[in-house]
């Protein structure tokens, strides 16, 4: 997130590669099928049904798709906040039976602690996981100067405005060291400046660091500047109809990646997909 | 031209001497209300021509207070009703806050208890005092009882709602970490209470005084009530109003205690715009 991605920038090629198909899977479904039960005499509600998808060492991943298409149900079956009916959830080739700490989730809301400082907030994960103090501190303090935000270590979150606040969330994440990252519209609150440099100190992270990522967003603008892939999600209930591979350099730098043209053919592609281009016949 | 300029100048940069500066004025009307309602208090009733024996003016219940101080033994009382308020006040708290984090954490317990602990509310309180005299006698658990009961329910209530309400994507943080349920409890439902909490203990504050005074109404031999009843026996008003004074001094000190402890617990929160509740 800092100054020296010289190292990236000299090997693009190997900073932002194809997806290779022999490396690791880390994240994989398998037919996932997740029903949730209605409340009184409602019907059952499918919300995602026959997914599968793999998500490779490394590899950042986005879905997209309309409101409501179970984009945040993966999210928690990934987590292993909730099982899935059918099928299954593999993280780093283990079936996911329930909260582990290979993953680590940011939302869209910060969920920051009012009762603690940045630094206590960014330690949240690591004192649950019984880390010592000491190591906590280490841990927090390095994260906390990766994501800029050393000045802010003993302030509340109420000082802090809504960007400073994500990237709080972000540390928090990332100093779980988690093998993949669950990312649900983690910048869709934020205003257009600072969800653009947000996005920009996300990827370079994600590169420095060699990041797996799922990403939900419904950005799509976001989703080709920000990924080696993206997935296009259907209406509820929700299951991918197409997989986008995004041959574009530079995943590192989203601004780079936005200029292109080739990126402006992606997202025609997915308006295509989700009926967007339609959309001047519906009565708005 | 000069003086205006600076003043305009010391408005614009110096916005917090500003606010002090006008904080202080009111203060000065604050005390001025005080100054008001003493002079009306003092010579009204002679104005109107009502007794003293009805409404004696401030002049008298002061003389009253300095009276009683030495021959009625007032600070005794005012011991044992402090005292007294302390322990129906911790007590019942401490009782609220279990029962509401209890039937919080707990939809089976709330379920099954709310009826019960609703009508307990319902019921009034005041009219259990007679009860518990019988049961305890003349003594200071009687009217710690009555406090502990009135103060139990808004702390529980407070509470238990504060419990449901948590976030429950927070709740998910910390269960993805792989948190235990007493993490989430400590960590995050503790925590996440305390603003509530602590408006539930800031009523019970008020409310302990009264569920005191009661119990000393009802029986016994010593405390701010009892002094109230013994007052009323002799006729003597001055030394009623001394008594209410005496109490609601009693209770502002509990409110105050309660305000103090908040703005050290609380202090990660806004400063709340009101001075002085």
């Amino acid at each position: 997130m800092n100054g020296n991605a010289q190292v990236i920038g000299e090997t693009p090629a190997t900073a932002c590669p194809q997806p290779e198909r022999r490396r690791e899977t880390r994240l994989e479904f398998r037919g996932v099928v997740k029903r949730f039960a209605g409340t009184g005499r409602q019907e059952p509600v499918t919300a995602v049904t026959n997914v599968s998808l793999k998500v490779g060492e490394g590899e950042v991943v986005s879905i997209i798709g309309p409101s409501g298409c179970g984009k945040s149900t993966l999210l928690n079956l990934s987590s292993g906040l909730d099982k899935p009916n059918e099928g299954e959830v593999l993280v780093d080739g283990s079936l996911v039976s329930g909260p582990n700490e290979h993953v680590a989730f940011m939302l869209q809301k910060d969920l920051l602690l009012p009762w603690r400082t940045i630094q206590q907030n960014v330690e949240f994960g690591l004192e649950i996981r019984g880390l010592s103090a000491k190591e906590r501190r280490e841990r927090s303090t390095d994260w906390l100067g990766r994501c800029h935000l050393t000045n802010f270590a003993h302030a509340y979150p109420r000082q802090l405005s809504g960007g400073m606040r994500q990237r709080a969330a972000l540390a928090r994440t990332l100093a779980m060291d988690p093998d993949v990252i669950l990312l649900d519209e983690p910048f869709s609150a934020l205003d257009a400046q600072t969800k653009m440099i947000l996005q920009r100190d996300l990827a370079m992270t994600l590169v420095e660091t060699k990041r797996t990522a799922l990403f939900i967003t419904h950005d799509l603008n976001e989703a080709v500047s920000m990924s080696d892939r993206v997935l296009v999600m259907s209406a509820r209930p929700g299951t991918i109809i197409e997989e986008i591979v995004i041959d574009l350099p530079d995943r590192d730098k989203p601004f780079a990646r936005r200029a292109d043209p080739k990126a402006n053919r992606y997202v025609a592609r997915m308006m295509e997909l989700l009926g967007l281009d339609r959309l001047d016949l519906l009565p708005v | 031209m000069t003086n205006a300029t600076q003043a305009s100048a010391i408005d614009r940069t110096a916005a917090g001497s500003g606010l002090f500066a006008w904080m202080r004025w009111d203060y000065v009307l604050t005390v001025l209300v005080a100054v008001v309602v003493l002079a009306i208090w003092e010579y009204l009733p002679g104005l109107a021509g009502i007794p003293s024996f009805i409404l004696p003016p401030a002049s008298m219940v002061w003389k009253e207070f300095l009276r009683a101080l030495v021959t009625e033994r007032l600070v005794g009382h005012v011991i044992h009703t402090g005292l007294a308020v302390l322990t129906g006040f911790a007590l019942g708290s401490l009782l609220g806050m279990v029962m509401g984090y209890t039937l919080g954490l707990s939809r089976r317990a709330e379920f099954i208890l709310s009826p019960y602990i609703l009508g307990l509310q319902i019921a009034p309180k005041v009219a259990f005092a007679p009860l518990f005299v019988m049961w305890l006698g003349y003594t200071i658990y009687p009217q710690i009882l009555v406090a502990v009961l009135i103060v139990f329910f808004p702390v529980m209530v407070n509470v238990l709602v504060a419990v449901q309400t948590v976030d429950a994507d927070l709740i998910n943080l910390a269960r993805s970490c792989s948190a235990t349920r007493s993490e989430i409890f400590w960590k995050i439902q503790f925590p996440a209470s305390m603003p509530p909490l602590f408006s539930g203990l800031r009523v019970a504050s008020t409310l302990a005084v009264i569920g005191v005074t009661v119990g000393e109404l009802v029986g016994g031999n010593t405390g701010l009530g009892y002094v109230l009843v013994y007052g009323e026996g002799q006729a003597n008003t001055p030394l009623v109003f001394v008594a209410i004074v005496l109490l609601t001094l009693v209770g502002m000190v509990a409110y105050f205690a309660v305000i103090a402890a908040e703005r050290r617990v609380l202090h990660y929160m806004p400063k709340p715009a009101a001075q002085g509740f």
